[in-house]
């Protein structure tokens, strides 16, 4: 599955890797506002930024190429919009919007090819954001493939029980041994949750996650939000000033 | 149905993101104190669940498949505040981990599925699902959810400037239903499935509860939804006043605001039904 | 001397009704390790699960001379470990050692303190190199040897073990059962192999449909009940 590979990213050990999450957070939010308050200085600051970019990805060694195909996966989309566009009368609306969230996807990824998901959580509670609500998505992405791998083998057990050429379709055998499938995985994941809970509560849980590692903004950290967060910003008004 | 950065003009995504925020502070907040005890596995695991569960292909005919997205299946089971935040954690892992829609545009995405789909998910079920058309109510409120959810991204993207033909808007439409049927069919068949394996999952609604305040808020769902969505796509509106005024800018810019705006109050009076929803599910 | 553990008159019923444990009496001696045999669903793990209070029936239990009583579990559950039977339910967290240190952070111990003591008990189970891996990344044997890890960090004086070598291939179950026998701990453990309790364990005790329906040495429990898992090939006709 394609997710193994970021998470093998993720775990590298590059300068850009040590960084506090909350530095690539803001360094982020930075580029993603700078591109997309954008209106003219496209083709060129695109450019700029895709510089920066695989900068960035050079220096936290992370393959260039597979992070710009990876990041593609949001071009079908941009396609469709661009043809609709197109039809609409609106051709010059195509190239800006593929460009844009094919830049936005790949900044995205940068930081989630150096950051665990996990530490990148961390660094939004650390900023604010309710613990209740990252606690979950932290279980969420721990079982998520455990639960999807159970999920496929139940999956084509069931549809093997009920395959026969001209069953498939709405309502028809297929359709509800998936069904029943999933009802199970269900009834599964609850008991799943109730056994996580008791291991939880034999270690002596008492309601409170408490961390081993505490998130410590280093004078690097600084240093990098500010560098991060200018160059993006630089690059824009240059090219404004150069296109007026 | 995710929207990727670069799709949403400054003033939708920026309002959408304002608003989403403390609506999803607020969510947590309803999520925690409505479950007996600390429940972080079993929310986590449920969104694992669903997460895995929109990757089982449903044949819909020859050669075409669909998925369940779940958001309705999750209030049936959770209760309205903690399907919410559940949804919420599924879009943000969705957006970091597999580049499923964008950042900026997640106070959008959360809005549209996770706010006010669930809500719309979950209140047919409210109405009725203590009565005899339960079946009813639980195919309405998934293909409702999905409903809601889909036609309010795409007034979103017409607000934002995205221009599609009439034909493409009717596809859409088209399309969209035919994901609501499903999700729907889906639902139900899953609901079903547990009734009979694990009835004490499902938080059923008490019958004889006054249905009035979740019709009244269901009604404003959607016509919400669908006067945004009107409003959005009026063509000759939009043509006409570009047309008339050079500084057209402003104008435009006004009535993206002003659209801002109106999400903004959908979400809170969405947050305040699914909190007051919420709040009569723990007085059970 | 004092039992380690003490148990008098548990009887246990579920949700609907069914009668899960039915005044079961056990006693374990310091020193001692019980092995639990008997048909899947007689109530093995239900009585394992009242011994540190995830459940609570009827009868007293007494843990190394505590009562099994909510005042009283943060104490129990630090003396009594348990390690489950699926490792992914017991593995919850993000990394290998962040798990580990789960149980010494809730006895309040400070950040250093605790890594350096789940540092010190993934040594003892020879999985220092996994420390900052994703539990989704190891093999089956591996997840079981760091859940053990997160158990023994604690420091417990009865190790309870629910059916270990469940998902271990040979290999994997024999370095098991080898970890297992080193560890000084008392231990009480579930097993369909009576090979495995044989080696860990003097006492059996037979669960039959809630209750004991005999114990005594491994070896006689195994022949009297038929629990042996070799077999012999009937010669076959020519």
């Amino acid at each position: 599955m394609r997710h193994l590979a970021l998470e093998r990213w993720a775990r590298g050990s590059s300068p850009l890797h040590h960084r506090d999450p909350r530095a690539k957070i803001v360094a982020l939010l930075v580029f993603l506002i700078a591109l997309a308050t954008d209106s003219h200085g496209l083709p060129w600051f695109a450019l700029g930024l895709v510089v920066l970019l695989v900068t960035a990805l050079l220096w936290a060694r992370i393959p260039v190429w597979g992070a710009l195909a990876r990041a593609g996966i949001v071009l079908p989309f941009s396609a469709v919009f661009a043809a609709v566009s197109w039809l609409a009368g609106d051709p010059a609306r195509g190239a800006p919007l593929a460009m844009k969230s094919y830049l936005s996807a790949l900044a995205v990824l940068v930081v989630t090819s150096t950051t665990p998901l996990p530490v990148l959580l961390r660094g939004l509670e650390a900023m604010g954001a309710p613990s209740f609500l990252l606690d979950v998505g932290q279980f969420l992405h721990r079982y998520f493939f455990v639960i999807s791998e159970e999920a496929q083998r139940m999956n084509q057990a069931a549809v093997a029980r009920g395959v026969s050429g001209r069953q498939w379709g709405f309502g028809g055998p297929v359709f509800r041994a998936s069904a029943g499938a999933l009802a199970v995985l269900f009834g599964r994941s609850y008991g799943r949750a109730g056994d996580i809970h008791r291991a939880m509560l034999a270690r002596g849980f008492d309601g409170r996650f408490r961390p081993l590692r505490t998130l410590r903004f280093q004078r690097a950290d600084l240093l990098f939000t500010a560098v991060a967060s200018l160059a993006p910003i630089a690059m824009r008004l240059a090219v404004e000033r150069a296109l007026a | 149905m995710h929207i990727p950065d670069g799709f949403l003009s400054t003033p939708v995504w920026a309002t959408l993101d304002a608003a989403a925020a403390p609506a999803v502070v607020y969510l947590t907040r309803r999520a925690q104190r409505s479950l007996e005890e600390n429940k972080v596995p079993l929310l986590g695991v449920l969104g694992a669940f669903v997460f895995a569960a929109q990757m089982i292909n449903f044949p819909v005919g020859p050669g075409t498949t669909g998925h369940l997205v779940g958001g309705a299946l999750l209030a049936f089971t959770l209760g309205p505040a903690p399907a919410s935040m559940v949804m919420v954690a599924i879009l943000a892992v969705q957006a970091l981990v597999f580049q499923d829609g964008g950042i900026l545009a997640l106070g959008a995405n959360i809005t549209n599925m996770a706010v006010m789909g669930v809500l719309a998910g979950y209140l047919p079920f409210h109405i009725w699902g203590a009565t005899r058309w339960r079946g009813f109510s639980v195919f309405a409120g998934g293909a409702l959810s999905v409903l809601v959810s889909a036609c309010l991204a795409l007034a979103e993207l017409l607000i934002s400037g995205v221009r599609m033909p009439g034909s493409v808007l009717s596809v859409s439409l088209a399309l969209f239903t035919v994901s609501a049927i499903l999700e729907g069919a889906i639902t139900l068949a899953v609901l079903r499935a547990l009734e009979k394996v694990q009835p004490k999952t499902i938080h059923y609604p008490r019958p004889g509860r006054s249905p009035v305040l979740a019709g009244v808020a269901l009604t404003a769902v959607l016509l919400a939804t669908v006067g945004v969505l009107f409003a959005a796509s009026g063509p000759d509106g939009i043509e006409k006043v570009l047309n008339l005024h050079a500084g057209s800018l402003q104008v435009n810019l006004l009535r993206q605001a002003s659209t801002g705006i109106l999400g903004l109050a959908m979400i809170y009076g969405a947050c305040l039904v699914i909190g007051r929803v919420a709040s009569r599910r723990r007085s059970l | 001397m004092s039992p380690l553990i003490e148990v008098r008159g548990l009887s246990y019923r579920y949700e609907d009704g069914t009668l899960a444990l039915n005044g079961v009496d056990f006693r374990m001696e310091p020193g001692e390790s019980v092995a639990l045999l008997g048909p899947n669903g007689s109530g093995k793990t239900t009585f394992v699960l009242h011994l540190n209070g995830l459940l609570r029936g009827e009868g007293s239990i007494q843990v190394c001379g505590l009562p099994v009583e909510k005042p009283n579990l943060p104490a129990i559950r630090r003396k009594l470990g348990v390690v489950f039977q699926d490792s992914d339910n017991q593995l919850f967290m993000p990394t290998v050692v962040e798990d580990v240190a789960f149980g010494l952070l809730n006895l309040g111990m400070e950040n250093e303190a605790a890594l350096s003591k789940a540092r010190a008990a993934l040594e003892t189970v020879a999985m220092s190199a996994a420390e900052s891996k994703a539990p989704y990344h190891l093999s089956a044997g591996e997840k079981k040897r760091v859940a053990i890890a997160g158990v023994l960090a604690m420091e417990p004086e009865i190790l309870v073990l629910d059916e270990p070598t469940t998902f271990l291939d040979p290999p994997g179950h024999r370095s098991l059962a080898e970890l297992l026998a080193q560890l000084p701990q008392s231990k009480i453990v579930i097993t369909h192999d009576n090979r495995l309790a044989a080696a860990l364990c003097k006492r059996a005790v037979f669960f039959e449909r809630g209750q004991i329906a005999a114990e005594g040495p491994v070896d006689s429990i195994v022949a009297r009940f038929g629990w042996d898992v070799s077999w012999e090939r009937t010669k076959s006709r020519s």
